[in-house]
């Protein structure tokens, strides 16, 4: 029960950054794709400088889990065509929509309703690779 | 207690992703939000359709728990926390929006894809469902989302994740540069 709340606590927080930081915003987002400010990398550089740090941390000193198990992040399997044709896919919506899958449930609960629209077909289109992914290259 | 009010500074946004990211290791999960769309529609019982959601999607639960909380977050964050205005864009992102028929007087979203009365156009509809999508497939093909790929994946220098994101913004170039003139 602890974890639990524990888990919806990281989310609020979560969402109140991803409004506040604007990264939720369709503009900044636009914004970012005309390369016409610094906001966004900002933002993604200082989150990656220091995520790279934590990583590199937690690796040399083989620090533990909470609950005492080893961290261990799973490498992503080789390849270079579904990360590529993926990556682009993503891409063009998120440019369209102004928005990739974190800051669709903070929209959501931030009240913006035509946000629903876009978790609904966000959902299908998982769902649609679900069903073809086998038949893409890989 | 002002600052908490004004948009957040790109540095201290930047620095509290990161813990969040942190956080979630020490937990012993992953950061990445559009798994829950994979387990959203294993719960509605796609694993009928594709043996790509019969996975134990309960065990994954605790994820949904954090996008529920990402929920209530955007709601205190936009009710309370500010005035959810326009972002302060640069001159020139704001001069060139008359181009694609949003109004530089606007939200914190442009009112002219995401109010109520935008609705009534077919357009708009049909523009939120494509790039709903997109995200949604282009997501799950590429192995994770900005959050998946751009932080965790890049935070732990994989070279998919390097891949993925030079592919979002293939994507995003594209959209903006190329197919925004024909779609606005």
């Amino acid at each position: 029960m602890m974890k639990q709340i524990l888990f919806i606590l990281i989310g609020f927080f979560f969402g109140i950054i991803m409004f506040k930081s604007e990264a939720a915003s369709w503009f900044r987002i636009y914004e970012m794709f005309r390369f016409e400010a610094f906001h966004m990398y900002g933002i993604i550089g200082t989150a990656l400088a220091f995520g790279i740090l934590f990583v590199q941390i937690i690796k040399r000193y083989k620090i533990k889990s909470f609950d005492g198990n080893e961290i261990k992040i799973a490498p992503k399997d080789k390849s270079f065509s579904r990360y590529m044709y993926g990556g682009i896919i993503f891409g063009l919506g998120w440019a369209l929509v102004g928005a990739c899958p974190g800051p669709i449930f903070v929209l959501i609960g931030a009240g913006y309703l035509p946000i629903i629209i876009v978790f609904l077909s966000a959902a299908l289109g998982t769902f649609l690779y679900g069903v073809v992914k086998d038949k893409l290259p890989h | 207690m002002d600052f908490l009010f004004q948009p957040w500074h790109w540095f201290v946004s930047g620095f509290l992703i990161a813990l969040t990211m942190l956080i979630l290791l020490l937990m012993g999960k992953r950061f990445g939000m559009s798994s829950n769309l994979r387990t959203f529609c294993a719960a509605c019982g796609a694993g009928k359709a594709s043996a790509f959601f019969r996975f134990d999607w309960k065990s994954d639960q605790w994820n949904l728990l954090v996008v529920f909380g990402a929920m209530l977050g955007g709601f205190v964050a936009s009710h309370y926390l500010s005035a959810a205005e326009m972002p302060a864009i640069s001159e020139a992102t704001k001069a060139s929006l008359s181009s694609i028929q949003v109004s530089v007087d606007n939200k914190y979203l442009p009112v002219e894809l995401f109010s109520i009365s935008a609705l009534s156009d077919i357009k708009t509809i049909v523009i939120l469902v494509i790039g709903g999508l997109s995200v949604g497939f282009g997501a799950r093909y590429a192995g994770g989302c900005t959050s998946g790929h751009a932080i965790s994946g890049l935070s732990n220098l994989q070279l998919p994740s390097l891949i993925a994101v030079i592919g979002f913004f293939i994507g995003g170039l594209v959209m903006v540069h190329l197919l925004f003139p024909l779609i606005f």
